[in-house]
C-alpha cells in the first residue's frame, strides 16, 4: 500500500555519514547567502559612490545575472545532479530564459514611442 | 467507488454525475472532444454568415457591426475554444495510452483544465445575449479595443483569461505526465511522434501564455479600472499590445499545429504500413519548429514601423522555420514511397494533408519577405494563407485524426463510405474558398470588410469562394450524420481496429479499462506494439510487473466548483465599469467559491483507492468475456 508510514532504523555510520553530509550543505548555502548580500551591497555601493551611469547601469544588470544563477542553482537546488529529471529542469529553465532574454531585448530595441 | 460493475447500465443522473465529477483521462477527452465540436460548430456557422454576406456586392444579410462581431468571434473560437480542445481531446485520449500510462500524472488538474476551458468559453459566447459580441478582430488591437462600447471587449478579454488559465494548467499537466509516467523501457527516443509534439506544444503553452495573460490583464485594468497602459494620450504605447499579443500568438499557432503534424505522423506509418521515415530527425525538426516560433513574432508587425534592422532579422528567423517544416513534409513523403499504402479515409486526408499544407507554408515564406508583405498586408491574400495552414493541417488532421482514433476512443468505428463523402466535399470546397482568395488579396480586396462595391472584378471570384464555404459545412453535415449513426452501430470489441497498429495504443483491446493497462507494459523498442505481432506475441504487450494492485485517483466534483467560482467573479468584473452596486459582492462571492474550493482540496487528504486484483480479473472478464484480455 502506498500510503503506510515506513519507519526505517538508520546504523551508526548511516548518521555520522548524512550528519557530516548535512554540515557541508549547510555550509554551502550559508557561503552562497553571504555572497548574495555581498553583491546587493555592491549594487548599493556603486549608486551611493555616485559613479557613472554608463557604469552602474551595466554593472547592476550584470550583478542581477549572477544573482539569478545563484539563486537557482544554490537555492532552488539545480545543482544537485541527482535530482530527478534535473537535465529537463535545467533545460526548461535555461529555455524559458534565453526567450525571456529575447523578449526583453527587443521591448528594449524596437518599441520606441 | 471502483465498481465491478463496469458495463451496467447507469441512470441519467449517475452519469450526468459521473461526467461531472471526472478525473479519467479517457473521459476528459470525450467531454473535449464534445466541446470543441460545438464551438467548430458555432464558429464555422459564423464563417458561412460572412461568406453568404460577401457572396455578393453591396449585400446586406449583415450589418456592418455584426460582420465584426462575426469575424471576432468566429478567429478567437475557432482558435482558442475548437482547434485547442479538439486536439487536447485527442492528447487526453491517445497520450497516455502511447506512453503505457494509467492516467496523466495530475487527474485532478486534467479535470480543472477543462472546466476552466468550457466555463471561458462558455463565458465569451454569453456576450452575444448580453450587449453584443467582441468586434475588434481576434487580435484585439489595443488601439481599437480599447474604444469599443458596450461589453464585447471586457467578454473577450475575461472568458479568454479563464479558459487560457485552463489550457495552461493542461500544457503543465501533459509536460510532466510525459517526462515522469512513461513505462519502463519508453526512452525518449522510442516515444511515438504524437507523444513527442504533444510535450513540445505542452512546452510552447507554458511560454506562450504567461504573455498573453500578461496583456489581457493590462487590457482588463485598462479597460475597467482606467490605467493607460495602451493609451497613448495618456503616455501608453498601443504597440505594446501587439508585441505582447504576437509573442503569444505566434507560438499560438504552433501549439495547434504541432500535434497535427504528430497526428499525421501517426496516421501515415499505419496505412503505408512502413517505419516512419527518419524518426529522429522529426524529433528534431519538432523541437526546432518550437524553438524558432518564439523567434519569428514581429513578422505579424511588419508594418508598424519597427524599422529596416528588425524586420531584415525577423524575416530570415521566419524563412528559417521553412527548413525544419521542409524536412518533415519530405519524411512524410519518404515514409509513404514504397509503402504498401492502404487509402483509408485517415490516410485520404493524410495525401491530402501534404500538397495543401505546403501550399499554405509557401505563401508564409513569401509572406515572410518584409518588403513583399508591405503588399500583402491586410488584404485576402492573409487570410487565404493561414486558412490553407490551419484548415489544410489543423482541421485536416482533426478530422482524419476522429476517423483514426474513434474505435479507440468510443469502440465504435466511423463509417468509410460516408468518411470519404465528408473528405471530398471538404476538401474540394476548401480548395474552392481559399485558393481563390489568394488573387482577390493580389487584386486589392482588404480583410474584415463587410462588403465591396460591383464591379472592381472581385465579384465571380467572391461568388466561387462562398460556394466553396457552403461545400465545407455540407462535407462537415455528413460528418455529424457519420458521427450520429457510429453511435448506434455495434460494438467492436477489437484490438488494433486498422491491422497495422504501431504504438502501444493499439495494443489494448477495446474498450479500454479504466485502469488502461492490467499490468504495466514493458517497451521493447520503437513501435512496440508491432514489434510485438512480429514477434508472436499474441497479448500486444511484454509485462513490466505482476499483476497486482493498481492505485487510481478518487472522482472530485471540486474543479467544477472552482471554474463555477471564476465564472461568477468575472460577470461581477464585467458590470463593475457600469457603476453598479453589485459588482463587488459578485467579485467577492465568486472568488470565495473558488478559494473555498482550494481550502477544501489542501486541507481534506485524497489518496485515491486501490482496485485489487479480484476486481480486475472481474472487470477484464466482464469486458472481454472468460479469461480476460488474452
Amino acid at each position: 500500500m502506498g500510503h503506510d508510514t515506513q519507519v526505517q532504523a538508520k546504523t551508526k555510520a548511516q548518521f555520522e555519514y548524512e550528519r557530516h553530509h548535512n554540515a557541508v550543505h549547510m555550509r554551502k548555502q550559508v557561503i552562497n547567502f553571504a555572497i548574495m548580500i555581498f553583491l546587493t551591497f555592491l549594487a548599493f555601493a556603486v549608486v551611493v559612490a555616485d559613479f557613472s551611469a554608463y557604469f552602474i547601469k551595466p554593472f547592476i544588470l550584470l550583478l542581477a545575472a549572477v544573482q539569478v544563477v545563484l539563486q537557482l542553482y544554490s537555492f532552488m537546488h539545480m545543482d544537485d545532479k541527482k535530482g530527478h529529471h534535473i537535465g529537463v529542469i535545467q533545460t526548461f529553465v535555461w529555455f524559458g530564459a534565453v526567450i525571456a532574454f529575447t523578449f526583453f531585448l527587443t521591448f528594449l530595441t524596437i518599441i520606441w514611442w | 467507488m471502483s465498481s465491478v460493475a463496469v458495463a451496467n447500465k447507469k441512470g441519467f443522473g449517475a452519469t450526468l454525475w459521473d461526467y461531472l465529477t471526472t478525473v479519467d483521462h479517457k473521459k476528459l477527452g470525450v467531454m473535449y472532444l464534445l466541446a470543441g465540436t460545438l464551438f467548430f460548430a458555432i464558429a464555422g456557422l459564423e464563417a458561412l454568415f460572412m461568406r453568404i454576406q460577401l457572396m455578393f456586392p453591396n449585400n446586406d444579410f449583415v450589418s456592418a457591426g455584426t460582420f465584426n462581431e462575426l469575424l471576432t468571434m468566429h478567429g478567437t473560437t475557432m482558435l482558442f475554444l475548437a482547434a485547442t480542445p479538439l486536439l487536447f481531446g485527442f492528447m487526453n485520449a491517445v497520450v497516455p495510452l502511447q506512453i503505457g500510462a494509467r492516467d496523466v500524472a495530475f487527474p485532478f488538474l486534467n479535470s480543472l483544465g477543462f472546466w476552466l476551458f468550457f466555463l471561458g468559453a462558455i463565458f465569451l459566447h454569453l456576450s452575444f445575449f448580453l450587449g453584443g459580441a467582441p468586434d475588434a478582430g481576434w487580435t484585439s488591437y489595443a488601439s481599437l479595443s480599447l474604444y469599443s462600447p458596450g461589453h464585447g471587449i471586457d467578454f473577450y478579454v475575461l472568458g479568454l483569461q479563464i479558459s487560457g488559465a485552463g489550457t495552461l494548467i493542461s500544457g503543465i499537466n501533459f509536460i510532466v505526465t510525459i517526462i515522469t509516467m512513461r513505462a519502463p523501457g519508453m526512452t525518449f527516443m522510442r516515444m511515438p511522434l504524437f507523444t513527442w509534439t504533444t510535450l513540445i506544444t505542452s512546452a510552447l503553452i507554458l511560454f506562450a501564455f504567461p504573455p498573453l495573460t500578461v496583456a489581457l490583464f493590462f487590457m482588463l485594468v485598462d479597460r475597467m479600472f482606467g490605467a493607460n497602459f495602451f493609451d497613448h494620450i495618456n503616455g501608453g504605447n498601443t504597440i505594446i499590445w501587439e508585441h505582447l499579443f504576437w509573442i503569444f500568438g505566434h507560438p499560438e499557432v504552433y501549439i495547434l499545429v504541432l500535434p497535427a503534424f504528430g497526428l499525421f505522423s501517426e496516421i501515415i506509418p499505419v496505412f503505408a504500413r512502413k517505419r516512419l521515415f527518419g524518426y529522429s530527425s522529426m524529433v528534431f525538426a519538432t523541437i526546432l519548429i518550437g524553438f524558432l516560433g518564439f523567434m519569428v513574432w514581429a513578422h505579424h508587425m511588419f508594418t508598424t514601423g519597427l524599422g529596416p534592422t528588425a524586420n531584415a532579422i525577423f524575416a530570415v528567423s521566419t524563412m528559417a522555420i521553412a527548413v525544419p517544416t521542409g524536412m518533415k513534409v519530405f519524411n512524410w513523403i519518404l515514409t509513404i514511397w514504397g509503402g504498401s499504402i492502404k487509402v483509408t479515409v485517415p490516410m485520404l486526408y493524410a495525401l491530402g494533408f501534404i500538397p495543401s499544407f505546403v501550399a499554405g507554408g509557401v505563401t508564409g515564406v513569401m509572406q515572410a519577405t518584409a518588403p513583399l508583405d508591405y503588399q500583402l498586408h491586410d488584404s485576402y491574400f492573409i487570410v487565404a494563407h493561414f486558412h490553407y495552414v490551419i484548415v489544410g493541417g489543423i482541421v485536416l488532421a482533426i478530422f482524419g485524426s476522429m476517423h483514426f482514433y474513434w474505435p479507440i476512443m468510443f469502440n465504435r468505428a466511423l463509417n468509410e463510405t460516408l468518411g470519404k463523402w465528408t473528405f471530398w466535399f471538404f476538401f474540394i470546397g476548401f480548395h474552392l474558398t481559399f485558393f481563390i482568395q489568394h488573387f482577390l488579396g493580389l487584386m486589392g480586396m482588404p480583410r474584415r470588410v463587410f462588403t465591396y462595391q460591383a464591379d472592381q472584378g472581385w465579384d465571380l471570384f467572391n461568388f466561387i469562394s462562398s460556394i466553396g464555404a457552403i461545400m465545407m459545412a455540407i462535407g462537415v453535415l455528413i460528418l455529424v450524420f457519420n458521427i450520429i449513426i457510429s453511435a448506434k452501430s455495434k460494438p467492436l470489441n477489437c484490438r488494433d481496429y486498422w491491422g497495422d497498429g504501431r504504438s502501444l495504443e493499439w495494443a489494448l483491446k477495446t474498450p479500454v479499462p479504466f485502469y488502461n493497462f492490467k499490468q504495466t507494459p514493458l517497451v521493447r523498442g520503437y513501435d512496440p506494439y508491432w514489434l510485438e505481432k512480429h514477434e508472436g506475441n499474441e497479448e500486444g504487450m511484454t509485462y513490466a510487473e505482476p499483476l497486482g494492485d493498481i492505485h487510481m485517483p478518487n472522482n472530485s466534483v471540486l474543479p467544477l466548483v472552482m471554474s463555477i467560482g471564476l465564472f461568477v467573479a468575472a460577470f461581477g468584473a464585467l458590470y463593475h465599469p457600469d457603476g453598479v452596486a453589485w459588482s463587488i459582492p459578485v467579485i467577492i462571492i465568486g472568488l470565495a467559491i473558488t478559494v473555498g474550493a482550494m481550502i477544501v482540496r489542501s486541507l481534506k487528504d485524497d489518496l485515491g483507492f486501490h482496485v485489487h486484483v479480484e476486481e480486475i480479473v472481474a472487470t477484464e472478464e466482464q469486458l472481454y468475456g472468460k479469461g480476460g484480455n488474452k
